[in-house]
């Protein structure tokens, strides 16, 4: 059956920010449902509160609403657009608990609006684990033995029946959140507890243990006539007890046999029936005891997941391409499989490779949390790699980590390491237990052994053995001695010229040579979705050392993309938006794009976006063998972060031309004394700064600039041990760690300018001339990570005066780098004075909001122009004036985190961003905090703590908050201060002061808004209780004043019923440039 | 020890031995299922045929008791990209290397199986030849050149058995591919087996076990027993079983076909299916390179449902020369070619492809079914 004619019209659901549990996996599904859905000639509507994905390109889908994901927006967008359609299975769980609360509430019925993707029925059913359980028995199938409870007093009965350890799932929440392993009573009891709080249903469900167990998920597609497919298996490494999502993976699946991975298959396939998915891609999990082979079902989502992700850049299947085109109406038959053309997409990919995935963690950035794995995720990101074989594979994803590494072994031996270390790092799963693997291994510890403690099948860690053996080897040997067959055998096992140049004592540069003279060279490989039955004609590449070469470069002028590898907090999404405009403004200008990433979850890695995509690490090696290759114009580096910027000197050096932007420039900026000398010259002004190497002198400089100070350390993402010293006693501390952050290269100490306001000014330059993309400022004062401050778009403190002032000096500063492309300038303003704080002359990481709220997609017009295009000739000589107003919230991700504190600092934290757009700021700020899942409210109690500094500048805030009808609660100290300047507030209890306290009130949600500025060290514990409580209790927390400032606008605004919602392409009309025909070169 | 593989048009591999050693010819295939080694080693239709297997890593999870096709391997060698040397499974109990030493069938590991696999898909599948690397390649390449041709080989009387054998085993106990499905249930408790005479042209034990299943008794008979031997055992049906080499080679097996059409209900899998086609006057042709794996999309054309299926075969049925009393009934989506047929007003069916799977999907359990269906309308 072709597609349906009873819709017309589509609204599609995005998942919203970037979460840990839910990342970009769902830009990249989200973009491929839109296109293919459009290609249908559906008209198709976007709701989607991130704008920092593709999918929001107002280009993409035809009404795009960057909008907050709640059931009350979309049903307003549902109305305004007269939709007769919802597909909410591309959007994660939050798409999906947004359709339920729609389907429940009778709004779809009401605008008669169809849910298409799976039905009601399902998306409830496989929420619900206790109908879960049921229908499976009903099936035949087995789940954990296990028991549904309410309270404490039901789990303290069920926990009779099941026994310790036992696993806690609460029902209806996030990547597992509020789970966990309980071993011992007390644990129990208290993993209960915040399980039944995390839940929205106060359902958690109590589990019998199969932790240890093997896991395994599957990949299913079905259409409405029944038929069904594997599109692939995965098998996690790991065991059962860490969360999938923290576990290492491999596809396919490696150790069962054909009659166990039928006896999965056939389950997969009735368990989807069975929940009612007849249209759509679902996943399935499922965990085998490795003793007696007893298979249970642990859980299926209806929907697209970050498994299907990786389940289509593992196999070449576009499930959520292929999913949207049955919720249309299509069958599977009659789509074809767009890798082999010639074949339909009603198969089973077969693979002749294998996949290793790594997820990608930052437990750095949250000290108090203890760095080991459970059933809660944890991971900000994930690499993938292709290798003929696991060896291969695996190799390839260790050193697509960028943890400093490349790959497994070839730096540190056992013998560093103390036996009760090793074993406790082999038996509690942490993230770095692979090295641990490894290092028992060397310690001669058997495969076995290791098995018995880590629950790792063993025939993974024999995989492992082999390489250690293999190290062990070419270790005994120098470069020049090395064999030719044991170089050839560790480059086909997947080693990087650098392990080798590691294990021989020697450089990689000598091995690469080495290995060119012995012809040992890599080839390269087509994801083909059938193990070279058939040909292909997808250019979906991957490298292996094997004996022919496939995919042939072509003969077009081309440049190489490079991307941002792995997500982390500092680098996620915003750059693969970025590289993504790139391929795409490079395709406009007819040159073909090579894109070259690592990371599963992007829409860079989908093989439809550039014309041809390296699935390849982001190392010099991995790179300069695709230039080699490809022969382009040059690669580009200035879209992907930190990533590809580090490889931009190594790659300059070696001849390999970099479009755009010199790397010099790129140094310039980065060196503190050669930038500080060229804003000298250029008359603009600085704070004042030293460079130090090593605490003692960084102590030194500090004191001779003057308290405070801002340290940071240099080369490091994300204001890595980034502080503000405000005493001599926080010195040598603060000192210490940047020291340790920085390793070799200086330590920068900054004048730090209190009460600043900062902005972010982003621009484009041909060398020539310089456009403004926009001036953003920052809500939060100075001293908070740019990346964690919440900004808004025009600015609306900052005269005009001053805002030309950044602009004349943004253009002085473009022109004086030779830029070529991207730039983004960080200011600060205090007492009208206009600071620089840095410049970078790259993609940054508010282009892409930058982009939305403007209009002018600036990456494209960088790649343009860094492709040796004038701003003029692109027709780009006026500056966007944005219409609205837009602001950007950052997301944080405190409540997987529960014991560190949440307070802002130069330290960046938050792994996601949303954006509201309003007539006004305080329209644009609550949209946003309603996006952030931090909605104002419009009536109710306001706790207000501030320290002393603050307690002036607060009264307003206070005062308008009790004019706008809310009850105040302060401490003492707040609550005098307010009575003595005529704001009445009920006086409450600080932690340890008595009962009830303000933790006891957020506990019981008589608290509707936290306000709290730090106070200082002495009350320290007391405030990080209030702050964690107001998170684990969702609660609304601001802290700092600037932000309540701005919240007390948003809630005026709401108040006034100034909450209006609005399509990109209607706020934009008319605005976006650059439309003018290119003359191709 | 190193070794070599070499084509019969030149193109050499190198690789090193694991199982046993020594020199092995036959018509190199590529198989494409990500599990079931075991049941392809034992598959008596590999006769005569050294099979590559895509998936790169091969032996991982040993070799088991329960999931052999049939006693032996009939494989002439096994060629993988990489022989796992640690076997893990709950159910193992040999590891492969060790296995196929102590059954003598030569394997082959560490060969490019991918740039081997896209040589057979371009070139076609052609003869080879694994000889210890000593040997010249022009040695190696002679001895593939001379090695016996798959078209026109009966290689049936190779693999069948001896004599006739009783089979009533179904699957053991939580094995049964089709016990959580609807199939399986047709026959009532009251009402008696279904005798069913099976001809052994090389069958798979798995084809025995679903059979017994569904509800047969089975007597298997050599490839050879005469249709009015069958006759005289007074069957409710007879079964032509899959097979190794060129149907159309198999003179006595379509013969007897002949004879036994109308006269009771048939049913044919794989060779089976060729042998039934070519009795009805249909013919066969050799396929480029074959289907070999468990993942061909096949269209039932009644319900315009897909079924993914598990393929083994070097020969396809010309749909064209099939007589107009017979019609197509599935199709392979991917090329097109003949997965099934059935007479419009006999009592006779086949299909190319393997409902009993092993290796491969259970989509295709109703076919037995229909064989139960179709003895029950013509008992009398």
């Amino acid at each position: 059956m072709p597609r349906r004619k009873d819709i017309r019209k589509i609204v599609v659901l995005g998942s919203g920010p970037i979460i840990i549990g839910q990342a970009c996996e769902f830009d990249y599904s989200g973009t491929q449902a839109i296109k293919a859905l459009k290609q249908e000639g559906f008209e198709v509507i976007l709701v989607n509160s991130n704008p920092a994905t593709i999918m929001t390109d107002p280009k993409l889908a035809d009404h795009t609403y960057i909008e907050p994901l709640t059931p009350d927006f979309v049903a307003r967008i549902l109305e305004k657009e007269g939709a007769d359609a919802l597909l909410p299975t591309v959007g994660g769980q939050t798409g999906i608990n947004v359709a339920v609360a729609l389907a429940e509430s009778g709004v779809l019925d009401k605008f008669s609006v169809k849910l298409i993707g799976a039905p009601l029925s399902a998306l409830k059913l496989a929420e619900d684990r206790k109908l879960f359980s049921k229908t499976m028995k009903e099936i035949g199938l087995e789940t954990p033995r296990g028991r549904f409870v309410h309270s404490v007093e039901e789990a303290m009965s069920a926990i009779e029946d099941i026994g310790l350890p036992a696993i806690l799932r609460p029902a209806f929440t996030l990547g597992g959140e509020g789970g966990g392993i309980a071993r011992t009573k007390k644990e129990y009891i208290s993993k209960i507890e915040k399980g039944l709080d995390a839940s929205p249903i106060s359902q958690v469900l109590v589990e019998e243990s199969i932790v240890g167990w093997k896991e395994y998920e599957l990949e299913v597609m079905a259409d409405h006539k029944g038929n069904a497919v594997i599109v692939c298996s995965i098998e996690n490494i790991d065991a059962m007890g860490v969360h999938t999502g923290d576990s290492i993976t491999v596809a396919p699946a490696q150790t069962l046999t054909d009659k166990e991975y039928q006896r999965m298959r056939d389950a997969a396939i009735s368990v989807l029936k069975a929940v009612g998915v007849s249209t759509g891609g679902s996943n399935v999990q499922f965990a085998i005891n490795p003793d007696t082979g007893r298979m249970v079902v642990i859980e299926m989502n209806p929907r697209v997941s970050r498994s299907s992700a990786l389940a289509s850049k593992a196999t070449g299947f576009p499930i959520a391409k292929i999913a949207a085109k049955l919720a249309a109406g299509y069958t599977l038959d009659e789509i074809p499989n767009e890798i082999t053309r010639k074949t339909p997409a009603c198969f089973e990919p077969m693979l002749d490779y294998v996949v290793v995935k790594i997820p990608r963690w930052t437990f750095e950035k949250f000290p108090a949390t203890a760095p080991i794995l459970g059933t809660q995720m944890r991971s900000v990101g994930e690499v993938m790699a292709i290798g003929r074989t696991f060896k291969n594979a695996l190799q390839k994803a260790m050193r697509s980590l960028e943890t400093g590494a490349f790959g497994l072994g070839g730096d540190a031996q056992a013998k560093d390491i103390e036996t009760a270390r090793l074993m406790e790092h082999l038996e509690v799963p942490n993230w770095k237990r692979i090295l641990y693997v490894r290092y028992a291994l060397q310690a001669g510890m058997s495969v076995d052994e290791i098995s018995m403690i880590t629950k790792i099948d063993p025939w993974f860690l024999a995989q492992i053995e082999q390489l250690v053996n293999l190290e062990g080897r070419i270790r005994a040997f120098t470069l020049e001695e090395l064999p030719e067959g044991l170089l050839k055998r560790a480059k086909r096992w997947g080693y990087s010229d650098q392990q080798v140049a590691e294990l021989t004592g020697s450089g990689e540069d000598h091995v690469r040579a080495k290995r060119k003279k012995l012809h040992i060279e890599p080839t390269y490989h087509l994801v083909d979705t059938c193990a070279a039955e058939f040909e292909s004609y997808t250019p979906y590449i991957y490298s292996s050392y094997e004996t022919e070469d496939e995919g042939e470069p072509t003969g077009r002028k081309k440049a190489i993309i490079l991307g941002s590898g792995p997500n982390r907090i500092g680098q996620g999404i915003e750059f693969d938006a970025c590289c993504v405009h790139a391929v795409q403004g490079l395709s406009e200008i007819g040159i073909e794009t090579i894109m070259v990433n690592c990371n599963p979850e992007t829409v860079s890695t989908d093989f439809d976006t550039a014309d041809r995509l390296y699935f390849e690490p982001l190392t010099l090696e991995d790179i300069l063998n695709i230039v080699e290759r490809e022969k382009p114009a040059g690669v580009i580096v200035q879209f992907g972060g930190q990533t590809p910027l580090k490889l931009a000197m190594p790659l300059k050096r070696l001849g390999v031309p970099i479009l755009g932007t010199d790397p010099e420039a790129i140094d310039l900026a980065e060196d503190r004394e050669r930038f500080g000398k060229l804003v000298r010259e250029l008359g603009l002004k600085q704070p004042r700064f030293k460079i130090a190497y090593g605490a003692r002198q960084a102590e030194e400089a500090a004191r001779e600039i003057g308290f405070p100070v801002l340290v940071r350390p240099s080369y490091v993402l994300g204001g890595r041990a980034m502080a503000v010293v405000h005493e001599e006693e926080q010195l040598a501390r603060f000192m210490n760690e940047a020291a340790e952050a920085s390793g070799e290269h200086p330590i920068l100490i900054d004048r730090f300018l209190e009460d600043a306001f900062e902005v972010d000014v982003d621009a484009v330059s041909d060398g020539e001339r310089v456009i403004i993309g926009g001036i953003m400022q920052h809500i939060e004062e100075a001293g908070i990570h740019s990346g964690d401050s919440a900004c808004v778009i025009p600015p609306y403190l900052i005269s005009m005066e001053t805002q030309e002032t950044m602009k004349r000096q943004t253009r002085a500063l473009g022109l004086a780098l030779k830029t070529r492309g991207l730039m983004n300038i960080q200011f600060a303003i205090k007492d009208d004075e206009v600071y620089i704080l840095e410049v970078n002359p790259r993609a940054s990481r508010t282009i892409p909001f930058v982009s939305k709220a403007t209009g002018l997609a600036l990456a494209k017009v960088a790649a343009k122009v860094a492709a040796g295009y004038s701003l003029k000739e692109l027709g780009i000589v006026e500056e966007p004036s944005p219409v609205l107003t837009s602001v950007k919230v950052p997301v944080f991700p405190f409540s997987r985190f529960p014991d560190d504190d949440t307070l802002l600092g130069p330290e960046m934290r938050s792994t996601g961003e949303v954006m509201g757009i309003g007539r006004s700021f305080g329209e644009a700020f609550a949209k946003a905090k309603e996006a952030e899942g931090q909605a104002l409210p419009m009536e109710g109690t306001v706790f207000i703590s501030v320290n002393d500094s603050d307690k002036p500048n607060v009264l307003p805030i206070a005062g308008d908050l009790a004019n706008l009808g809310f009850r105040i609660l302060a401490t003492a100290g707040t609550a005098l201060y307010l009575e003595s300047h005529g704001i009445r507030s009920e006086r409450i209890f600080k932690v340890n002061e008595g009962k009830p306290d303000i933790v006891d009130e957020i506990a019981k949600a008589m608290v509707n808004l936290v306000i709290n500025t730090p106070l200082g060290k002495k009350s320290y514990f007391d405030e990080r209780a209030i702050r964690r409580a107001a998170v684990r209790h969702k609660v609304p927390l601001i802290t700092t004043l600037s932000g309540a400032r701005a919240a007390v606008d948003g809630i005026m605004a709401q108040k006034d019923g100034r909450i209006g919602i609005y399509a990109l392409q209607d706020v934009n009309r008319g605005k976006t440039r650059g439309k003018k025909e290119i003359k191709r070169r | 020890m190193k070794a070599k593989l070499a084509l019969e048009d030149g193109r050499i591999f190198e690789g090193r031995f694991f199982g046993a050693k020594g020199i092995a010819t036959g018509e190199v295939v590529f198989n494409t299922s990500m599990t079931g080694y075991q049941e392809v080693l034992t598959d008596p239709s590999y006769y005569g045929q050294m099979v590559a297997m895509t998936s790169p890593h091969i032996g991982n999870y040993g070799v088991n008791r329960q999931d052999q096709e049939s006693a032996r391997p009939w494989v002439r060698a096994l060629i993988v990209r990489e022989a796992a040397e640690f076997t893990t499974n709950w159910r193992s109990r040999i590891d492969l290397d060790r296995y196929l030493k102590q059954r003598r069938i030569i394997g082959i590991t560490g060969i490019d199986t991918r740039a081997l696999t896209r040589h057979i898909r371009d070139k076609g599948a052609m003869r080879g030849a694994i000889v210890p690397f000593e040997n010249s390649d022009s040695r190696a390449i002679e001895l593939a050149a001379s090695s016996r041709a798959m078209k026109g080989a009966d290689l049936v009387s190779q693999v069948t058995c001896k004599s006739a054998y009783r089979w009533r085993k179904g699957f053991e106990t939580g094995w049964s591919p089709w016990k959580a499905g609807k199939y399986g249930k047709t026959r009532n408790k009251n009402e008696k087996a279904f005798k069913v005479v099976a001809y052994d042209f090389g069958v798979k034990i798995n084809i025995l076990r679903s059979l017994a299943h569904f509800g047969c008794e089975l007597i298997v008979v050599p490839a050879g027993t005469s249709w009015k031997q069958v006759l005289s055992m007074e069957p409710d049906g007879v079964f032509f079983s899959n097979g190794p080499g060129d149907p159309a080679a198999v003179t006595y097996g379509i013969m007897n076909a002949e004879k036994l059409i109308a006269k009771v209900p048939l049913f044919g899998i794989c060779l089976g299916h060729q042998i039934l086609s070519l009795a009805l006057g249909a013919r066969t042709f050799k396929l480029k390179f074959g289907h070999r794996g468990g993942n061909q999309p096949v269209k039932r054309l009644k319900t315009g449902t897909i079924e993914i299926t598990a393929q083994n075969h070097g020969f396809a049925v010309d749909t064209d020369s099939l007589p107009g009393s017979c019609s197509i009934t599935h199709v392979n989506l991917n090329d097109a070619t003949c997965e099934g047929f059935e007479h419009s007003s006999l009592p006779l069916f086949a299909v190319q492809y393997h409902p009993e799977a092993s290796p491969g999907p259970h989509d295709a359990a109703y076919l037995f079914d229909k064989f139960m269906q179709l003895m029950r309308d013509h008992s009398h």
